[in-house]
């Protein structure tokens, strides 16, 4: 194939899909959370009135994790970029204590893929947040980012 | 103090014991199996097996009649008995699968054995003596990735796979040639050959890990399983299928072994095992960690040390790179020793780190304050 044309497009066949014994992903359908994420509106205005932790419970309780829709993923991780961002380093220990585990491994993989963009002095504060994460959910909660299969 | 052996550098992969517990019957890691014995206080190498190919992944010793099931990555599978000059000699089964094995399990009554394997089936294995060897039957659907882990309920039919599609399954394994239909059990009561009799996910959205252990308790009607994302797992039949997971704090666990009708013990990743205890109402929670072990003196750095240490590594921390646990790497494996499954007072470990540790409760126990075994 390439000889004659030079051209490399043969690589970027997905081969696995001719095979029969290929595993297929569950179209569940089941979607408990809710595909749309959490609204942009009320979440600023949390944070403007000072409720940082109620906006983080919010945005973590309608964090659009069954969505396939990656803009509506990208507009919620947006979102709660705002919120972690938006903290001050004191308020961090306070408000993962107020989370609970199911919480706490969203939260987990919001740091990562914040880490995954880092903007301004974003990522010192996501450490920060990774820490105090790590200190209440301990290495379970980071194996849980590279193992569920349900990406934020 | 748990009891260790180190055999070497080379990772356990799988370990058994015989009956008596006087042989030991060990994976380097290797095409090969090595059997020890203990004598005279100690333990020697008796004999080596070589017949596989590639890597053995598991290995199975039945008990009571003494004979050594293996199965490797080659896609065969070995019954070895041990002749009268004591030797062990194989046997080839007849697995039929394209892809690796990667589990082993003899039945509770040793007629048969079930292999798991990257074929996505399980290879049920029994004895046709017309033709003097090993036949195999497939139990494929609806598994639909490789099955790593199985046991066995104490009936001897049923049997529970755990595979890297996500799910744990219950299946029939009943062997119409070789043994009388089964009582209805809490499962189900009708059983033919490959029927799913449970299936249960290992999350509760559809994500989680590939399961690396699963396990019958005593009476049959409990099942436990762990999981990649660090969970542990409990389904009870008796109450309807009722499933108990925690989500742990802890690396993941790759083995898990029911020491009572209510208390399990899990290790893996994190090098230590762990003790899980099930409530009245079905729920699990961690009961505590087994490994009380001997924190090296961490507390005041001694002058000795610092000089020590920046002599051979030319800093001046005492960064101590040995863990604070028994085993130093992931331990794969975890076997009953003494006792059984209603009641175990032993049971062994075996690791990466080449380690195989025997672990007894009345010691644990003291060092465990607060912590009732009954």
């Amino acid at each position: 194939m390439a000889k004659n044309t030079s051209s490399s497009a043969f690589r970027k066949i997905d081969v696995d899909q001719y095979n029969e014994d290929n595993y297929k992903e569950d179209d569940c359908g089941e979607s408990q959370s809710p595909p749309v994420g959490p609204d942009e509106k009320e979440i600023i205005n949390f944070i403007n009135q000072g409720k940082n932790i109620e906006a983080l419970k919010t945005v973590l309780r309608n964090a659009p994790i069954s969505s396939r829709n990656q803009m509506v993923k990208d507009a919620a991780l947006n979102v709660v970029m705002q919120v972690l961002l938006s903290m001050k380093s004191s308020q961090i220990e306070e408000a993962v204590n107020a989370l609970d585990r199911d919480h706490l491994d969203i939260l987990m993989k919001y740091i990562y893929r914040g880490f995954e963009t880092p903007s301004e002095g974003s990522s010192g504060q996501l450490l920060a947040w990774h820490e105090k994460v790590h200190a209440v959910a301990g290495v379970g909660c980071i194996v849980r980012v590279l193992t569920d299969k349900k990406r934020v | 103090m748990p009891e260790s052996l180190s055999f070497g550098i080379d990772p356990i992969t799988a370990h058994a014991w015989n009956k008596d517990r006087t042989k030991l019957a060990i994976s380097p890691n290797s095409p090969e199996v090595h059997i020890y014995h203990f004598q005279r206080g100690e333990w020697k190498l008796e004999e080596v097996l070589k017949e596989h190919d590639l890597k053995v992944t598991g290995i199975d010793w039945a008990p009571n009649t003494n004979r050594i099931v293996t199965c490797s990555a080659d896609r065969n599978a070995y019954v070895w008995t041990q002749s009268e000059e004591k030797k062990w000699k194989p046997t080839l089964v007849l697995l039929r699968i394209n892809r690796a094995a990667t589990c082993v399990c003899w039945s509770p009554l040793e007629n048969k054995f079930a292999v798991g394997s990257g074929a996505r089936l399980i290879s049920v294995c029994y004895f046709e003596k017309e033709n003097d060897w090993w036949v195999s039957k497939h139990i494929k659907k609806p598994i639909r990735s490789t099955v790593t882990c199985l046991d066995w309920h104490p009936n001897d039919v049923l049997l529970a796979a755990g595979s890297t599609d996500f799910k744990v399954r219950v299946f029939s394994a009943y062997i119409k040639e070789i043994e009388e239909r089964p009582v209805s059990t809490s499962w189900g009561s009708k059983m033919p050959l490959g029927l799913m009799m449970a299936e249960f996910s290992n999350s509760t959205n559809g994500a989680g890990g590939w399961v690396h252990s699963v396990n019958f308790s005593s009476s049959g009607d409990r099942i436990a399983w762990v999981g990649h994302d660090s969970s542990i797992s409990v389904a009870d039949a008796s109450k309807g299928m009722a499933v108990s997971v925690i989500r742990t704090d802890f690396l993941p666990f790759l083995a898990c072994l029911w020491v009572s009708e209510n208390r399990l013990i899990a290790a893996g990743h994190g090098c230590c095992p762990m003790l899980f205890e099930v409530n009245e109402t079905g729920k699990v929670h961690f009961a505590g960690k087994l490994d009380a072990s001997l924190k090296k003196e961490t507390s005041g750095v001694s002058a000795m040390k610092k000089f020590q240490s920046l002599d051979r590594q030319a800093r001046t921390e005492t960064n101590d790179t040995s863990l604070g646990t028994l085993h130093q790497n992931a331990i794969t494996s975890v076997c009953l020793h003494t006792g059984n499954k209603a009641n175990a007072t032993k049971f062994s470990t075996a690791g990466v780190d080449g380690l195989l540790a025997i672990w007894d409760f009345n010691n644990l126990e003291s060092a465990m304050r607060g912590l009732k075994f009954n």
